[in-house]
């Protein structure tokens, strides 16, 4: 909590700004709300931002779990198949290069208005970051430890599974906090190009009626989402690695990385 | 019958000789030591007995068996501790019976027993960073133990204790030896460390590394307090030394 301290004082001191020049009057008050404007509006729109975000959610939710899931078969997969990995990995880059603004209406011409463009869409911008990550982890696993495991007779499966599956979670966490991030916002772009709810949808009707209030209302809540999201995978991760939090006085954790 | 038997056993990185035909032979029970200067090959040697690394020409037979380039055949200390960063001391220590099948409880229960023999006792639920350089070297020593295949290799295993550490590490090892039985080449490169724990010091020298010279230490086992301050040690010591700057001399 005391690390934080500074980035909250730096956010308050932000906000206390931005307060400031609009009571100065200084920006016409319908182009740029206050913060204290943007919080009435979030208050008094609740129910309607409750049941949109309730669906990004969910679409991003779905869409991580199963981005998570193919990202670490891929990794796994790439990771014992040499030639798998050279076949496959420049076009799973490929895929990272297409904009997902591009993709998206052509998802909906496909699926349909309903969730599963959507948790495809999310699927899309999760994957790559975890099998990155995940990858990279299996590859960092200590050639000695190896050597170690195959003079105490272990096979290939046994490798996996007691040196590099552990030894890969420090990066897996990585990446699955960018997936995380990625996966709200997935979310809300592809509702924005075309569906029927969720905070996306929400944001293109509050564009047509000029609300600038609930547009910040909107942008808040979903960063909101986002760092919840990112704040769980923290909290996975100190229970997943106790060992990299240790009060040690050679201590490993996150701090030095 | 011989209990571990190497025979003309060569081997070559990308051209370059590190071993020239290795002929070592250790009868059950013994305690051989492999004495030679940094970079002479000794860690190779080992990777070769221990299946990791196969040799050039040359086999390895353990109990009449040949066992060249099969893992899983001898317990093997490396010059590393090693222990998983990931992994509490106990399942640490009890990682060679969970990959022989063994189930968790089971292994914890078993590698458990041994913690208070080998000073280990406490640290179960420990982490390897929080343990001492010391404290590691014996979990460690406790995992190569508890593989318990009848042959022990060990590679530097008191090198990273310091000398009042090493001390008492050393009557301990010799203690737990004479109980157990078990047939181990350790490395190192301390002359008086290895008159004192070997029964037979053998000379690994020169570029491709062979072993030129082999001493038998007649000293029986247990071994006195004192031993290393006898005349009989102090002679031991001058022979080994004698040899090594002679190859020294040689070189030059
Ligand atoms: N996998 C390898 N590939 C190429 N060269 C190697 C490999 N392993 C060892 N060598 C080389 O072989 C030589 C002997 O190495 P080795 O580790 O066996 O020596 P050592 O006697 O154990 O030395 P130390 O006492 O420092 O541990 C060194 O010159 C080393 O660079
Ligand atoms: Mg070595």
């Amino acid at each position: 909590m005391k690390a934080a301290l500074p980035a909250l004082c730096a956010v308050a001191l932000l906000l206390i700004f931005w307060e400031l020049v609009c009571l100065s009057g200084l920006v016409p008050a319908y182009m740029l709300p206050s913060p204290v404007q943007v919080v009435q509006a979030m208050v008094n729109d609740r129910a309607l931002l409750w049941e949109h975000a309730t669906i990004t959610l969910k679409e991003a939710a779905i869409g991580l779990v199963v981005g998570v899931v193919i990202g670490v078969a891929f990794a796994a997969l790439m990771d014992s198949f040499e030639v798998l990995y050279k076949a496959v990995y420049p076009i799973l880059v490929m895929t990272q290069t297409i904009p997902s603004v591009a993709i998206a209406p052509l998802l909906v011409l496909w699926f349909g208005y309903e969730m599963t463009p959507k948790i495809i869409l999310v699927v899309l911008a999760t994957f790559f970051p975890v099998t990155v990550g995940v990858l990279e982890g299996f590859r960092s696993a200590d050639k000695d430890a190896i050597a170690l495991l195959r003079s105490m007779g272990a096979g290939k499966w046994k490798i996996f599974r007691y040196l590099k599956a552990p030894s890969a979670l420090p990066q897996f966490f990585s990446g699955l906090r960018i997936a995380a991030a990625y996966s709200v916002v997935g979310a809300v772009i592809s509702e924005w190009l075309g569906g029927f709810g969720g905070l996306g949808v929400y944001m293109t009707r509050v564009k047509k009626a000029f609300a600038f209030d609930k547009m910040f209302a909107v942008i808040f809540l979903i960063s909101a989402l986002s760092l919840l999201l990112m704040r769980l995978v923290d909290v996975g991760e100190r229970v997943c690695m106790p060992y990299r939090f240790l009060n040690t006085s050679s201590q490993k954790g996150r701090n030095d990385k | 019958m011989d209990k571990l038997v190497i025979e003309g056993v060569s081997k070559a990185f990308d051209g370059r000789a590190v071993l020239k035909d290795i002929n070592l032979t250790v009868r059950p029970g013994e305690l051989v030591c492999l004495l030679g200067v940094s970079g002479g090959g000794k860690t190779t040697l080992f990777n070769i007995i221990a299946g990791l690394l196969k040799p050039d020409t040359g086999r390895v037979l353990i109990d009449g068996q040949d066992v060249t380039g099969r893992p899983g055949q001898v317990s093997y200390m490396m010059q590393k501790d090693l222990l998983l960063p990931f992994r509490t001391i106990e399942d640490n220590v009890a990682l060679p019976l969970l990959l022989k099948g063994m189930n968790r409880q089971e292994a914890r229960r078993r590698a458990g027993e041994l913690f208070g023999e080998f000073g280990l006792a406490g640290t179960e639920k420990q982490y390897p960073a929080q343990l001492s350089g010391g404290m590691r070297q014996r979990a460690a020593f406790l995992r190569t133990w508890l593989f318990s295949q009848n042959v022990a290799l060990l590679d530097e295993p008191f090198s990273a204790l310091d000398p009042l550490t090493r001390r008492s590490v050393h009557r301990w090892y010799l203690d737990v030896m004479d109980r157990i039985h078990l047939t181990t080449c350790f490395i190192t490169h301390d002359v008086d460390e290895a008159v004192l724990l070997s029964d037979r010091v053998c000379l690994l020298t020169g570029h491709p590394g062979s072993i030129t010279h082999e001493l038998t230490i007649a000293q029986p086992r247990p071994r006195p307090e004192d031993f290393n301050l006898s005349v009989e040690f102090l002679e031991y010591k001058r022979k080994i030394l004698s040899i090594i700057n002679g190859e020294k001399q040689a070189v030059k």
